[in-house]
Order: C-alpha cells, then sequence, then structure tokens
C-alpha cells in the first residue's frame, strides 16, 4: 500500500429489496466498526435510513443518498476519501464501484479501492471471463454456450447434449429460464425467448446436483481459509435464498468437503480476491464430479448466514483485510485468545429456512426456481437436525407449529412436491405420513435421502407419541427432535401448559449452549447462546436481575424488517448506557441485533411463548422489553403476564385493549374521538346491508382468508359480494369487519413515547398519497408540509387522550386519516413502529431512546423537537421489488407489498423527495413518460401534472382514453394502442423498447383486478424495471418536483451537517 | 427403516477418572467387559472413517464433538491394501463416543453403515452423550482415563501401560514400488497412516517400510521418513536411538507428528505433554518468522518444548492458537519435521506441497 489510509467511504445496499436484504446492513455496520477500532473516518452513503449503520454513533458522516455512481461521485469530490469499500453494500455498491471504476471517478479523485480489485470482480462478474479463469487451473464449471439465433441453440443443445437448462436475463410470465429436455421443447422455449432478447445461454442442466457453498477468506499476504461450509437441503435449481440451507454440510465425505475446500482457496487465490467471498458448486450426488457456478466477491446473504452460523464476524473481519492487515493478527473475538486464522469447528447443527410472502401478492406464482422470491429467513441451532428444523419453521411465523401436513388433496401431492412452492416441506411431511417411501420421494425431489430420513424420524417421532402413553423418556425424546409442547399436547390430547407442568417436574428442560467458534476447545469470552433439549449441561449460570431481556422481530417480512432491529439494536444500546445488562433474543441471521457484541447475551432462538418463558426462567432477568420487535413479540404480551413475566413498558392489559377492536372502538366512543364507521358481521347479507348504510366504498377485512390479500376496499356492491365469494369466507366462525372507507383523506402519523400515560414525546409526519395506500407503502413526510395546523393539534391532542386512557408507558404509533379539518383514528400500536428510525433520525431526537429509559423507568431529558424549527425536510419512500414477483400486480393498496424503504434529507419537500425517490429506482432526467389513467375524475386531477410534463420537453405516450383526454385539453401526446398499428407503436412494443423513462398507470380501481390492460401495462413495467408509479398524489408530487429541482439542484449535505 | 427407538433403550455408560458419569445408548459392538482408555476428543466435522483408522488414536476413547456422525455411512474396500478410504486395516478406537448416531445414512460411495463397520471390528459405540459438556471437562481438567461400562458402579482406573508403538508398527520390513521411481525412501512406521504411503508413492518415489525398531541406516535409502504413531514419543526409546545415528548423517529426514517428537528428542530436545492434545482439522499453524499460516489436520497428545531445541535447530511452525511447536527444521542439514498432518485425511491439504519439499532433498 503506497499511501496512508485516513478516509473510508462505505457504500451501502440502499432499501431493503428482494436478493438484497437486512444481511448488509450486518455487514456495512461490522465493517464500519472494524474501520472505527483502527482509528480511520469513515463516510457512508445509503439512503436507508432504518439501518443502523445509519445510525449517529457509528460512521463519521453519513449521507442518505442514492448508491449511484452520480451521488457517489459528489460525495467523493466533497469528501475526498483515500479509500472505498465495495463489498459490504451488496450488488448495488459493488455494481456502483465497477461503475466508477471504468469511468475514471475513482482514478480521477484517486480513490484506492480496498479489499477485492475491480479487475477480479470484473472476473467474477463476467461470466466469459470466469470460466476462462477457471479453465487457467482446471477447475470445471457448467459447460454453457451463448447463442443469439435458434440454430446456434440447437446446436449448443446438440453439444451439451439433452437435458439442457436455457438461461435467459429477463423472466417474463412463463417466459423464465428452464430446462429443456428435447430439440422441441427447446425450439419453443428458445424461439418465443429470442423475440425479447438477443441472446440466451445453453447450459448443461445438473439436474439433482447438490448445491454447496463455501464462505472463504483471503488476505493480502495470501492466506486463505473456508469459514464456514453449506449444504442445500433442495437440490440444484432452486436458488440458494429460496432453499433450506444447513451448515455445515451433512451428506459430503472428507474427500468432498476437502476436495471443494481446496478448489475454493486455489479458485480464490487465482481470482485475487481480498477479503471474504462465497463460492457455490454444483456436486454430484453420485461421483465425485463437481462444477463452480459462481463466485460472489463481496459478503452477501449466504456471509452474514455464515458469521451468525459459526460465530466467526466475516464482515469485521473482512474489513481489516481490506485495509492490508494479516489473518493471522487478527484476533478471534470469540474466544479473545486464539486468532482470526481458522476455520471454526461447529459441534451444532444451523438450518436456515427462507420467509416468503407471497400470499401477499395475487397472481404471483408460487412455484420456486433459479430466482429469488423470499422476503426474509430465519436461522435455526440444534443438536439435532430434526430440532433445528422444527424450530426454525416455528421461527418463521407461519402458524406452523414444526413440522405439519401441508393439507392439500392426497391426490395432489406428488404435483406439489415434484414442483416446489414456498410449502414443498410440509408436503413432504404429509407424503411421508401418508407412507410413501423416501427412495420414492428421493424420486420427485431430488433432496438428498438422508435430510428426508430425518423428516421421516419427525414422522415417526409423532407416531409413537400418538401411540404410546406418555412417559420422562418419551416425552424427553420428543423434545430432542424439536417438538414443542403445543406439538406434543395436541397429539396426546392434553393442554400446552399441562405438557410444560409435566417437563418440569420431571425436569425435562432444554440446556443452554455457547457458540464458541472452536467446539469448546477454547473457553469463549461471548455468550452468543442457543437452547437445546440435545445436552446435559448448561453452558453458562444464570445472569440474574440486573439484565434487561429484549424481544427481537424474527424474520423480515413484509411489514417487519429492518427498522425493528433498529428499535431492538437501540434499546439494547441505552439499556447499556444506564448501566443494565442486556439479552436479546432473535432469530433472524440478516440482523446487527444477533451480532454477539451487541448484548450481554444472545440467545438465537425462537421467539415463541414456550422459547421466551424458558429463557426467562433460566436467566430470571429484571424485566422483559416486548414493544420494539414490532407485532411478533407484542402479541405474546397477555400470555407471557399470565406466566408472571415482569413486562417492562405498557400493561399487557393495555396492550390487549387497543389491539382489542371492539374494546378499542368503544374506549374511543368515550374519548370522544372519531374513528371511521365499521361493525364486524358475520353474514353476507348484513355486510351488504352494513356498506349500504354507511355508503360505499368501505375496507373489508376478513378473519380468514381464502386467497390473496386479507384486505381490501370495495368501491360498491359487486365488488363486496365478489370479494366475499372469492377471497374470504363471511360466516359465525369468521366473522368480517366493513369499515368506511374514506376517499380522498390524507393520512397522518403520529409517532411517539408516553410516560405513565403522559405524551412525552412525538413526532408527526404525513403521508403524501390520499388514505387507502397502507402506510408501509406510503411516502411519508417529516415535517408535515401540507396540513393545517388545527389538524396537528387535534392529532397531538387525541394522542394524550389516548396515551392517558391506555395508561402508555412506552413507544407508540397511531394512524390517523384526516378529511376537512376532521381527523378520525383508523389504528393504534402500543410498540414502536415502522417509522421510528425514520422520525427519529430525521427529527435529531431518538425516540427509542426515550422509550426505553421510559420502560425501565429511568429519568428522561425534557423532550426539544419542534417540528417547525426543523430547517429541513425529511421523505421516506417505499421500495418494492415487483420485479422479481413475477405475475404479482405491481400496484398501491391497503395491503403492504413494499419489501424496504429509504428516507432522505434535502432543504424543502422537493428536493428530499426527489432524492428519496432516486433511492428507490427513479431517474433523472425524465425525458419518456408513458401515460395511461383509467378514471376520469384522476385523469382531471392530473392535467395540471401533465402540462408541467409537457412544458419540461417529456414526450408523452398515452392510451387510447388518456390521449383522447389530453388532446382535449390541448396536451399532445403520442398514442400508444393495444393493436400492433403500421403507423404507431403499440403499448406492449413501447414498454419493451427500453426508451421510457416513467410509467404511470393510474388505476380504475382499489381492487386488484387480474389480466385487465393496466395490469399488463404495470406487470411489463416491472419486469423490465421501468420506474412505475401507480398513484395520483405521488405522480402529481413527482412532476412538480422534477418542475422545480433538478439533479443538479440536489444538495450533497451529509445528516451531521443537516443537524447542525 | 429401524423402528423408532426412545432414549435409553441399551443405555452404557462413560465414566470418567473423576468419577463424573454420562449415559448413552450402546451402538456399534455390545459391550462385554468394561472398556478402559484415554478419553481424547476431535473437533473435526467430517472424516470418521480416516479417523478411526488412524493408528494414532491406539487404545483412546474417542469423542467426536460434531453431534451428527454415521450421515454418510462407510465406504467399502476397508480390507484394501492402501485403501484410499482408511488409513489402516483396522479401527484402533478403544472406544467411540457421540452424541447422535445417524440410524439412517446415505451416500453414493457407502456400502454399509458405520454401526455394522464397528461391530465388524468389535468397537463399542456410546451414542446421546452431550459430548461438548465431556469436552469441556477434558479441557478444565485434563485428558483423563473413563471407562465405558453397562454398569457405573463398578468403575476401575488402572490403565495398564501398553507399547502402543509396536502394536500397529509393521511386523518385518515391506517393500513399495512405483513405476518410474527413482529415489527409495526409509519408512519408520511407528503406526503410519495409509496416505502418507500414497503421498510418497504418487510422487514417485519408493518406500521401505520399516519397523519402529529397526535401523533406517542398515538399508540402502535416499531419505527416511518417520511416522506418526500413538502415545509418548519417549516410549520410542530405539527409534530415538536409530534416529540419532540418521540425524548425524546426511540424509534427507522428514517426520510427521510423533515423528517430529522423535526427531526433537533424537536432536536432544524435550517434549511434554499437552493438557488435552490437539485433535481437529483446523488448527491454524504459522511459519516462524512469517505471515503465512497454514489451516492443517492434527491428532498428537504430546509437543516438542521448541526452547529445548540445540543449537543448529529451529523452529519451522508454530501453533497459531496456543504458541506450542509445529515443527522444527534443521539449520543446515535436510532435516525438517512436522508436528501435523501433511497428508491430511482426514483434513485440509494445505500441506500436502511438504512432501514435494521433502522429495525435492532425495
Amino acid at each position: 500500500m503506497t499511501r496512508t489510509i485516513k478516509k473510508i467511504l462505505v457504500l451501502g445496499s440502499g432499501a431493503l429489496k428482494i436478493g438484497e436484504a437486512g444481511e448488509f446492513d450486518y455487514s456495512g455496520s461490522q465493517a464500519i466498526k472494524a474501520l472505527k477500532e483502527e482509528g480511520l473516518k469513515t463516510v457512508l452513503i445509503n439512503p436507508n435510513i432504518a439501518t443502523i449503520q445509519t445510525s449517529d454513533s457509528l460512521a463519521d458522516q453519513v449521507y442518505f443518498l442514492p448508491v449511484t455512481p452520480y451521488f457517489v461521485e459528489q460525495v467523493i469530490e466533497k469528501e475526498q476519501p483515500d479509500g472505498i469499500l465495495l463489498s459490504f453494500g451488496g450488488q448495488t455498491a459493488l455494481n456502483c464501484g465497477v461503475e466508477l471504476y471504468k469511468q475514471g471517478i475513482l482514478k480521477k479523485y484517486n480513490v484506492m479501492v480496498l479489499g477485492t480489485s475491480v479487475h477480479t470482480i470484473e472476473l467474477t462478474e463476467d461470466r466469459e471471463l470466469f470460466v476462462q479463469k477457471l479453465d487457467e487451473i482446471n477447475v470445471d464449471s457448467p459447460r454453457s454456450i451463448a447463442a443469439s439465433t435458434l440454430d446456434d441453440a440447437i446446436n449448443a443443445a446438440d453439444k451439451i447434449s439433452y437435458p439442457v437448462m436455457v438461461r435467459i436475463a429477463y423472466a417474463l410470465g412463463g417466459l423464465g429460464s428452464g430446462p429443456c429436455f428435447n430439440k422441441q421443447e427447446l425450439i419453443d422455449k428458445v424461439g418465443a425467448a429470442l423475440s425479447h432478447t438477443d441472446q440466451v445461454l445453453i447450459e448443461e442442466f445438473l439436474q439433482g446436483w447438490k448445491e454447496v457453498e463455501y464462505e472463504v477468506v483471503r488476505d493480502c499476504h495470501d492466506n486463505c481459509i473456508t469459514v464456514c461450509n453449506m449444504e442445500n437441503f433442495d437440490p440444484l435449481g432452486i436458488h440458494t435464498g429460496e432453499s433450506i440451507v444447513v451448515a455445515p454440510s451433512q451428506t459430503l465425505t472428507n474427500e468432498e468437503y476437502h476436495r471443494l475446500r481446496e478448489i475454493a482457496i486455489t479458485t480464490i487465490r487465482h481470482l485475487g480476491i481480498v477479503g471474504e467471498c462465497n463460492i457455490q458448486y454444483a456436486l454430484s450426488p453420485n461421483s465425485m464430479e463437481y462444477r463452480v457456478i459462481e463466485v460472489n466477491a463481496r459478503l452477501s446473504r449466504s456471509s452474514a448466514l455464515a458469521s451468525k452460523a459459526t460465530g466467526y464476524p466475516l464482515a469485521y473481519v473482512a474489513a481489516k483485510l481490506a485495509i492490508g492487515q494479516s489473518l493471522t493478527q487478527i484476533k478471534n473475538v470469540v474466544t479473545g485468545c486464539t486468532m482470526a486464522c481458522f476455520e471454526p469447528a461447529l459441534d451444532y447443527v444451523v438450518v436456515k429456512i427462507p420467509r416468503w410472502d407471497l400470499k401477499k401478492f395475487r397472481n404471483v406464482s408460487r412455484k420456486l426456481g433459479s430466482g429469488m422470491k423470499s422476503v426474509g429467513e430465519i436461522m435455526a441451532i440444534g443438536r439435532r437436525f430434526e430440532e433445528a428444523l422444527q424450530k426454525g419453521l416455528r421461527m418463521l411465523d407461519i402458524g406452523v407449529d414444526g413440522l405439519e401436513s401441508l393439507g392439500v388433496d392426497d391426490t395432489k401431492l406428488e404435483e406439489e412436491i415434484r414442483h416446489p412452492s414456498d410449502e414443498r416441506i410440509f408436503a413432504i411431511y404429509q407424503a411421508l405420513k401418508n407412507g410413501v417411501v423416501i427412495d420414492t420421494l428421493y424420486d420427485w425431489t431430488g433432496v438428498d435421502k438422508w435430510f428426508l430420513s430425518k423428516l421421516d424420524n419427525i414422522v415417526r417421532c409423532e407416531q409413537v407419541l400418538a401411540q404410546q402413553s406418555m412417559d420422562p423418556d418419551l416425552i424427553q425424546c420428543a423434545k430432542q427432535y424439536g417438538f414443542s409442547d403445543t406439538t406434543i399436547a395436541t397429539i396426546v390430547g392434553q393442554l400446552p401448559k399441562d405438557i410444560r407442568e409435566y417437563r418440569k417436574q420431571e425436569t425435562i428442560l432444554p440446556v443452554t449452549k455457547q457458540i464458541d467458534t472452536l467446539a469448546a476447545e477454547y473457553p469463549a469470552q461471548t455468550n452468543y447462546l442457543y437452547n437445546t433439549y440435545n445436552g446435559s449441561e448448561n453452558d453458562v449460570a444464570p445472569i440474574h436481575h440486573k439484565a434487561i431481556m429484549v424481544i427481537g422481530s424474527g424474520a423480515y417480512r413484509i411489514g417487519s424488517s429492518v427498522e425493528f432491529d433498529w428499535c431492538c439494536v437501540n434499546t439494547v444500546q441505552a439499556l447499556k448506557r444506564i448501566g443494565f445488562q442486556t439479552i436479546i433474543v432473535n432469530c433472524n441471521p440478516e440482523t446487527v441485533s444477533t451480532d454477539f457484541d451487541e448484548s450481554d447475551r444472545l440467545y438465537f432462538e425462537e421467539l415463541t411463548l414456550e422459547s421466551i418463558l424458558s429463557i426467562y426462567e433460566t436467566e430470571q432477568p429484571f424485566g422483559v422489553i416486548l414493544s420494539v420487535g414490532g407485532q411478533v413479540a407484542n402479541n405474546l404480551a397477555i400470555a407471557l403476564e399470565e406466566a408472571g413475566v415482569n413486562i417492562l413498558g405498557t400493561s399487557a392489559k393495555n396492550i390487549d385493549r387497543a389491539e382489542n377492536r371492539h374494546i378499542f372502538s368503544s374506549l374511543l366512543d368515550e374519548l370522544g374521538v372519531l374513528q371511521p364507521e365499521w361493525e364486524e358481521l358475520r353474514s353476507m347479507p348484513d355486510a351488504i346491508s352494513f356498506s349500504k348504510k354507511v355508503g360505499f366504498p368501505v375496507l373489508v377485512r376478513p378473519s380468514y382468508v381464502l386467497s390473496g390479500a386479507a384486505m381490501a376496499v370495495a368501491m360498491n356492491e359487486t365488488d363486496l359480494l365478489k370479494y366475499l365469494e372469492k377471497a374470504a369466507d363471511i360466516s359465525n366462525d369468521f366473522p368480517v369487519v366493513i369499515s368506511k372507507f374514506i376517499m380522498g383523506a390524507k393520512e397522518i402519523e403520529i409517532d411517539g413515547v408516553a410516560k405513565n400515560g403522559e405524551l412525552v414525546a412525538y413526532v408527526i409526519s404525513e403521508h403524501v398519497e390520499n388514505a387507502g395506500v397502507h402506510s408501509g407503502d406510503a411516502t411519508i413526510v417529516v415535517p408535515p408540509q401540507r396540513m393545517y395546523l388545527e389538524t396537528i393539534r387535534q392529532v397531538k391532542k387525541i394522542a394524550t387522550c389516548i396515551t392517558q386512557a391506555l395508561n402508555i408507558n412506552g413507544p407508540f404509533n397511531i394512524q390517523f386519516i384526516a378529511k376537512n379539518n376532521e381527523v378520525k383514528v383508523i389504528e393504534c400500536n402500543l410498540r414502536a413502529s415502522r417509522s421510528f428510525p425514520f422520525v427519529s433520525k430525521v427529527a435529531g431526537c431518538n425516540l427509542i431512546d426515550i422509550a426505553t429509559k421510559v420502560m425501565v423507568d429511568w429519568p428522561i431529558a425534557p423532550f426539544r423537537f419542534k417540528p417547525f424549527n426543523l430547517d429541513y425536510v425529511g421523505v421516506k419512500a417505499p421500495q418494492f421489488s415487483f420485479t422479481r414477483l413475477a405475475g404479482a400486480d405491481p400496484t398501491l393498496s391497503v395491503e403492504m407489498a413494499s419489501t424496504g424503504e429509504v428516507g432522505c434529507l434535502g432543504d424543502d419537500f422537493e428536493e428530499a423527495f426527489l432524492k428519496a425517490m432516486l433511492s428507490v429506482g427513479f431517474k433523472l432526467p425524465v425525458k419518456h413518460v408513458l401515460i395511461s389513467a383509467g378514471k376520469m375524475s384522476e385523469k382531471v386531477e392530473f392535467l395540471s401534472a401533465a402540462k408541467l410534463l409537457l412544458k419540461q420537453g417529456t414526450i408523452l405516450y398515452a392510451t387510447e382514453g388518456t390521449h383522447q383526454f389530453l388532446l382535449e385539453n390541448d396536451v399532445g401526446s403520442q398514442l400508444v394502442s393495444w393493436k400492433e398499428l403500421l403507423d404507431g407503436m403499440s403499448v406492449m412494443q413501447l414498454l419493451d423498447s427500453k426508451k421510457l423513462d416513467l410509467v404511470i398507470n393510474l388505476p380504475t380501481s382499489y381492487q386488484k383486478e387480474a389480466l385487465t390492460q393496466g395490469y399488463s401495462i404495470r406487470r411489463r413495467a416491472a419486469d423490465f424495471g421501468i420506474p412505475l408509479i401507480t398513484n395520483l398524489q405521488l405522480a402529481k408530487r413527482f412532476v412538480e418536483a422534477m418542475d422545480k429541482k433538478d439533479l443538479k439542484d440536489l444538495q450533497i449535505q451529509s445528516w451531521q451537517e443537516y443537524q447542525v | 427403516m429401524t423402528p423408532f427407538k426412545s432414549r435409553y433403550s441399551d443405555p452404557l455408560y462413560l465414566v470418567l477418572e473423576n468419577q463424573i458419569a454420562f449415559k448413552g445408548d450402546s451402538f456399534g459392538a455390545r459391550l462385554d467387559d468394561a472398556i478402559i482408555g484415554e478419553v481424547v476428543f476431535n473437533t473435526g466435522m467430517v472424516g470418521y472413517p480416516e479417523s478411526f483408522t488412524d493408528p494414532s488414536y491406539r487404545g483412546q476413547i474417542l469423542a467426536l464433538t460434531y453431534p451428527l456422525i454415521g450421515n454418510y455411512g462407510v465406504p467399502a474396500h476397508f480390507n484394501d491394501e492402501l485403501s484410499s478410504f482408511y488409513e489402516s486395516a483396522n479401527i484402533h478406537l478403544a472406544g467411540l463416543i457421540v452424541s447422535e448416531y445417524s440410524q439412517y445414512h446415505h451416500h453414493w460411495n457407502a456400502t454399509n453403515c458405520l454401526s455394522d463397520l464397528l461391530k465388524q471390528q468389535n468397537i463399542v459405540g456410546v451414542q446421546g452423550i452431550d459430548t461438548r459438556a465431556l469436552v469441556k471437562i477434558l479441557r478444565e481438567k485434563g485428558t483423563m482415563a473413563g471407562q465405558i461400562t453397562s454398569s457405573p458402579k463398578d468403575a476401575k482406573w488402572v490403565i495398564e501401560p501398553r507399547h502402543m508403538v509396536s502394536e500397529v508398527s509393521i511386523a518385518s520390513p515391506k517393500e513399495y514400488a512405483v513405476d518410474g521411481a527413482k529415489k527409495r525412501i526409509a519408512l519408520v512406521d511407528c503406526g503410519c497412516k495409509n496416505t502418507i504411503i500414497r503421498s510418497v508413492l504418487s510422487r514417485k518415489v519408493n518406500i521401505l517400510q520399516l519397523p519402529w525398531d529397526a535401523n533406517p541406516l542398515d538399508y540402502d535409502v535416499d531419505g527416511v521418513l518417520y511416522s506418526n504413531g500413538p502415545g509418548d514419543p519417549q516410549d520410542c526409546q530405539e527409534t530415538i536411538a536409530h534416529a540419532k545415528h540418521v540425524l548425524d548423517s546426511n540424509i534427507p529426514v522428514f517426520g510427521i507428528c510423533l515423528g517430529n517428537q522423535i526427531l526433537a528428542s533424537a536432536a536432544g530436545a524435550r517434549t511434554y505433554k499437552l493438557k488435552y492434545g490437539h485433535r481437529s482439522q483446523n488448527q491454524p499453524c504459522l511459519i516462524a518468522g512469517s505471515n503465512t499460516c497454514c489451516i492443517t489436520s492434527q491428532n498428537h497428545g504430546y509437543a516438542v518444548d521448541a526452547t529445548s531445541l540445540p543449537d543448529g535447530w529451529e523452529e519451522w511452525f508454530t501453533n497459531l492458537n496456543d504458541g506450542s511447536n509445529e515443527g522444527i527444521r534443521h539449520t543446515t542439514k535436510p532435516i525438517m519435521a512436522v508436528q501435523f498432518h501433511p497428508e491430511a485425511m482426514p483434513g485440509p491439504v494445505d500441506t500436502g506441497y511438504l512432501f514435494d519439499e521433502f522429495i525435492s532433498l532425495l
């Protein structure tokens, strides 16, 4: 290294999206920690305001700006960093870094790329170069030939021999990548594909091969180690992000394990990677043949998993290596006495299971394949595979209590298992229970028979439980196989609490084990813990009183992700500052809260009643905080309190009063607080007559959902009938809640903290979209920009009433709608909300810090934040992942669909808003726009914006009705028709042309309707990654903002500078 | 499929010298008489067929920290000469302790399950034991004797002294020849693993395998390799005595594991017993005076005291974790030895290049 590195720029990954989620908050945070330890200055660019890495305690300067070459260059120019880290912010950061390098920007400002060089990154990213490099060292990769014509493809397939895998860059409807077993299938697939893309890849099809990964670390002295290997439960063909993954590998012999390890090291050395990377293999289930599938020259989801699975802090170590340190000089922080240059030995088994939310999306294909659809994951630790797997399935929080039957018709079982969906594991279990043998299931799935035998063990344990009378050995055995008290109770016909009592009497209790990286060979200094029934001794003694347990958020899912991790971590930090010891319970490997150095004790455990009680009883802490991990923890309040747990913060009784719709509603009536009219209805005629009484549109919330989204807006009686017939059930057992849906209302939120019922801190925010868009999908502004002072006063007044009435003692969030200065409450959560990090960071006052102090009865400083004194504006914008969700209708509704968010700052709304929009994929300048508005009222309202666009020199394209309307109002647009015409472009041709910078499609109704023309436009835009707006207010504000500001007007200011 | 078995259907106990007892279930061979042996642990996550047949485990009760054992069964060719799947023709363990024995196994290369192989070899296994708890005791108190028994009351604690190396060494010299070989080395067999022999032969060098107490200088060889083996190096006084003469000659010498300790002893250095040994596949060894570190496979209970090395010798490798000696070499003569296993099997193959280095000296 020729120059001294003093200041380092770290690129983040932006908003959470499918394929790029919380794991990069973990990696970025660890990197910044590692650099700070070395006394280096750090500058972070990441618009994801809900992350821990963007906390004021980490990087010296944080820029909430898009991670794009334009903005990164501006920051480089301003900050003049010496070095840049590209490998801690996922593919976003990596791509941006490569682009900066290619454009000569890094050279221009003399910024050194630390760690793996851009040249090496390019070797791993370019398929052809990559294969060439592997060939140089005789490492096998899948044989693959690119073809741009059908003939080429046929020849290529002949050369490789059938079956072949056809890889297509775009996944359009049924046109995705997939195997072809003969020439005719190839002709059909490639023929169709080539009409949309220039090239396809014909690849050997490694059906049924095992998928194995290694995490590899190398320093600049050429020391190279593999930290963890992982084996996919599902064979090749299912994306590793979609697969159950097990660490370490279970079915590999020494020869296989170490041969692949050696190839990993040889390959990584040959490529010249410095830092951390991941190598993926296909391994034949019948021979020693293997193929290297890919190398990711950066931290990845797998590396986050490997870090948590082994206790080896990969990102921390990678950051140290990037600044030139040797693996032999870095301490193993887990043992404190050994070094980082070693390979962890595990004495437990780790199972990762993806969490999908596909049911939230109508029309989406639930089939799994080579693309990623899951939105989160959990990691379970046990000393038996069965134990870890069953724990993991419960951790998903999808309503299963372990391995259960899917409950499909037995005749559909084979089909369900052969074509994997998100529920295949349950289908396999059902088949095993039906007596389908392991060999048959292997034929259907390609899942290694050893894994299937483990599932079969669970079946057999369940059968024995059902047949034999309870005895301690049998119950102990069932616990060792991962059965919950609830499942055992169901099987033996008792209540869960009876099983619990029985276990306690018979001292059938879990033991707590440490994860120490060295399988007990050296004592561990950290308390990274899990519970198991497969053991006889606790590794740690109870922590006792002065400790507080904080319950995390579990798997990331739509509606609950990194923002709750921020809340957890900030709670723990606040507790530490005031002298408490802390215990975190969480099970999500993509988080910072599960870094073993965040808390005094980390339990990587289930967030179920049984698990939390067991930890509570062992540790006997002072109390438990449930209100910072989202809804999962909050839901346990009553049961935990009944079991005698000291819940800190608002009482369980009051939490229940807010959660129970009837009680809360009558409370509001008592307080004289308005709410939209609603009723719980148990029959179709009642539903109709209530809806007519309050007037359509109405919001419908069923208690039992047949398919699709849980909530819907019915514009009229037909809508309502259709929804209640097709999508939901209505009966005495399954009541439906219907409430008046107020059109054209503004939505307002208050995030705050109350102490013994008194409002002590709050931030009010305003939605850009009118009510009807889920708050998680809304664009939110702090402080409010377009609200009457009177409305704000009312909001505060109502909040004060509610906090008193519910005696709130801790964080809360209330959502309101306001129309004509009339404010109504639509929701109230007695816990920290999704927007806590955003409002805290914008307002410059940490609401979690205040809430934590309140909950432990610690004095708090007077609250100083005055929204009108703020010299800047913060805007939060949602990130959608529709491109990944083939078939899903990319539109906004009352059900949340976004997977992440960003928050940006600006001198005014427009600046912050544009930065936020650019951060979630919108592009400036906008030169070509397709407009298609369904309803006349929206056409009329959009007219002024269309005129502005025209004034800006934008070329407008419009579908027939919209074109006609614009024409009548003197706004010229190019007509795009549905049919292909001689003299004009069709809508689909236009969308395919890659010309469009923006699509504005305003759907006719709030109902999600499949296969309409509007749906086709939206879907195609999503498939091609064209920025899409489907909300009138958002479209108008975006056009107006573009009219006022240009890219160059967007200030390059750090968060710290805004706060001065 | 075997029927589902609840816990303790066939109980066995492991009782340690300090009277701590663990209860588990039997697998493998049936227990006839109680088994006594030194209880040691290995933290490797793969490679049980290779480990169990490593003669260095002679007489020991081995506990595995990885909790799932038997998953991929055992391969065929158990009785093949120089089998590439096993390290010798016998399982040398006195007994085996695991957390979970996987009743079901599956692998394309497996012809049998582990339990059956143990039965064939008359080795008793105990499953269902918290091996982590066991290891913590050994880590705190040091390696100790233990007994596998069906009744924990009649525990007795004397390990009869045995000369392990003579039990596992070859009885009379044996030749291995490969086509195209121009050199021949003497392999002093103190309990040699098959892969050491195969590593040399694959490099086109012939081998004369000698009993542990033979004098290599009695034969016409181009180099001498001292193998791994069980137990205390000081039990091999005959080997050490011959080695002194070998060191005095100018013949290239290489030692592995016990071989390292024998050569150090012959040079005049001391050896000592480690508290609980190194038995694992993840030991980092630093080339002395450099930043270069290799991940190595290890199985030893004794070590060389590097401070006692006489003039003319230097420490070659050190353990990055505990600083113990991992290899020595002569400063002027072609003599070198490592405490770890460059032949791997099981374990990482990072240091296989050392065979090339040795052979280049011949």
